[in-house]
């Protein structure tokens, strides 16, 4: 395996979103190379267009005109059963508000994903398991979600994320829903994970605690890629976020 | 991590279709969880499928035993079935469903449908976060599709069964009442239990019909709408 791959690439992309009778411009001609193996942070206010770009590489919604290639495969041109394909086996996503299905266990929404992927029951409850147990869960896989704090929910769908083991793990403000603490303990599961694995993280955030573990950060200023900074660049950028008041210290690591 | 890339170099890959799967027991397992989860919800779009047909299933298992009554030929019963609300004419030998009869059955299984699909769209709202997880885990349309009927069909089977069975005792009870022992002897054992079979099977049929609209709605939408909407 190269470690140079793109894994992602957008190219051109703009998409345009109807507002009643008006056009709305989401994203205005972004161009993106995401390396595989690498912790990207995509930063920028909310309305910048980052949740769309972000839905746009997950393959949850597809660009107005440009394209988006996943592992060199133009997402556009794939059909339901390919989609379906790339969310369950390509793909892993974190999300904000946790989307842990409440009706089922810790354990049985690590094991969906594997089912869905064809995997014989016995083999995906050891999986799961092991992920679960990975992510710090190992005792409480029989827990329902509404047993489970906001940290543990999270940490099951980072285990759930991983189930078939994806190549890329989307990570929509996976620290939104979570106090200082918690949510540093989710980051740097996160970056232990892509270090371990060799996943690529993508996560959209303006949690500036992501920074410090970012290979690469992506700011989106109206709809365009305001910069792309790498991570021997950054220093730069976190003096100047380093000043801002309330903000806790960033140590390099 | 493997190296092996899914896509082939035209970008599809005819093996796809049968990598996606949800085994059929896998996905009672999950309705019948979904079910039990949710069970005011359930019992709630339940209810008026019970309540019509049990209706139904009175009315039917009624006239099995008024049947029986009158196939004794005696003057008596005949003049009670009369006064009791069956309109016998003098040359009837057997009681029909009345056409007033019939408008207010259908009458009562159409606004059970209706009241299940307004449930069922409801319960539908209600787990869009779900289904819109479901889908960014790679569940297909029609996974979504048969969770949804199943929830539905086994809802319907137990409401619509304990609806038909409930109807059925109603209209037995009723006829022993007013009639004793001989409403019992004269039945014909087998109508009556066509009569609770038959009005099961509608309620099914109706549990599906209703859910029907909703579960599509739920399987078509886009992951990304799902996961917009607050909750």
């Amino acid at each position: 395996m190269t470690d140079s791959r793109k894994i992602v690439r957008v190219t051109h992309v703009t998409k345009s979103f109807k507002l009643g009778k008006l056009d709305v411009l989401a994203l205005k001609g972004v161009d993106l190379e995401i390396t595989a193996g690498n912790y990207i942070s995509i930063m920028g206010p909310s309305g910048s267009g980052k949740s769309t770009l972000f839905n746009m590489i997950g393959g949850l919604d597809k660009p107005t005109t440009g394209k988006v290639f996943i592992d060199e495969v133009d997402i556009a041109q794939l059909d339901a059963y390919e989609l379906a394909w790339l969310r369950c086996r390509k793909i892993g996503y974190i999300f904000q508000t946790f989307n842990i299905i409440q009706v089922m266990t810790a354990l049985e929404n690590v094991t969906l994903p594997m089912t869905f992927a064809g995997m014989a029951d016995d083999a995906a409850a050891e999986k799961g398991i092991k992920l679960l147990e990975m992510v710090g869960l190992g005792d409480r896989f029989q827990h329902k979600p509404f047993e489970l704090s906001g940290g543990q929910q999270q940490r099951v769908a980072i285990a759930r994320a991983l189930a078939n083991d994806p190549a890329i793990i989307l990570a929509d403000e996976p620290t939104g829903n979570l106090d200082l603490n918690t949510g540093e303990e989710i980051i740097y599961l996160l970056k232990q994970l892509s270090r371990e694995r060799g996943v690529t993280i993508i996560s959209a955030t303006h949690d500036i605690k992501m920074l410090n573990v970012s290979d690469q950060v992506v700011w989106i200023r109206d709809g365009r890629i305001d910069k792309i900074e790498n991570r021997d660049e950054l220093s730069i950028s976190i003096g100047m976020i380093g000043s801002k008041p309330g903000h806790d210290t960033l140590s390099e690591c | 991590m493997k190296n092996h890339s899914i896509f082939h170099s035209d970008g599809h890959s005819d093996k796809i279709d049968r990598l996606i799967v949800l085994p059929f027991m896998k996905s009672v397992e999950i309705a019948i969880k979904s079910i039990r989860v949710r069970f005011f919800r359930s019992l709630i779009t339940t209810i008026s499928l019970v309540l019509a047909v049990s209706f139904l299933s009175f009315t039917r298992v009624g006239s099995d035993v008024a049947n029986g009554l009158l196939s004794t030929g005696e003057p008596a019963l005949r003049q009670t079935l009369i006064r009791s609300g069956y309109d016998l004419r003098p040359e009837d030998v057997s009681v029909g469903n009345s056409p007033k009869q019939q408008w207010i059955i259908v009458l009562s299984l159409l606004v059970c449908v209706v009241g299940i699909v307004n449930a069922q769209l409801m319960a539908v709202t209600e787990r869009f976060r779900e289904i819109g997880t479901m889908k960014c885990l790679g569940a297909l349309d029609s996974f979504i599709l048969r969770l949804f009927l199943l929830e539905a069909g086994i809802q319907g089977l137990i409401g619509s069964g304990a609806g038909a069975i409930i109807g059925g005792a109603f209209a037995l009870i009723n006829f022993f009442l007013r009639f004793g022992t001989v409403s019992f002897t004269t039945l014909s054992w087998t109508q009556a239990g066509l009569s609770v079979a038959g009005a099961t099977l509608v309620g099914c049929v109706l549990s599906l019909v209703g859910v029907m609209y909703p579960a599509m709605v739920a399987a078509r939408m886009q992951p990304v709408e799902a996961m917009r909407v607050e909750q």
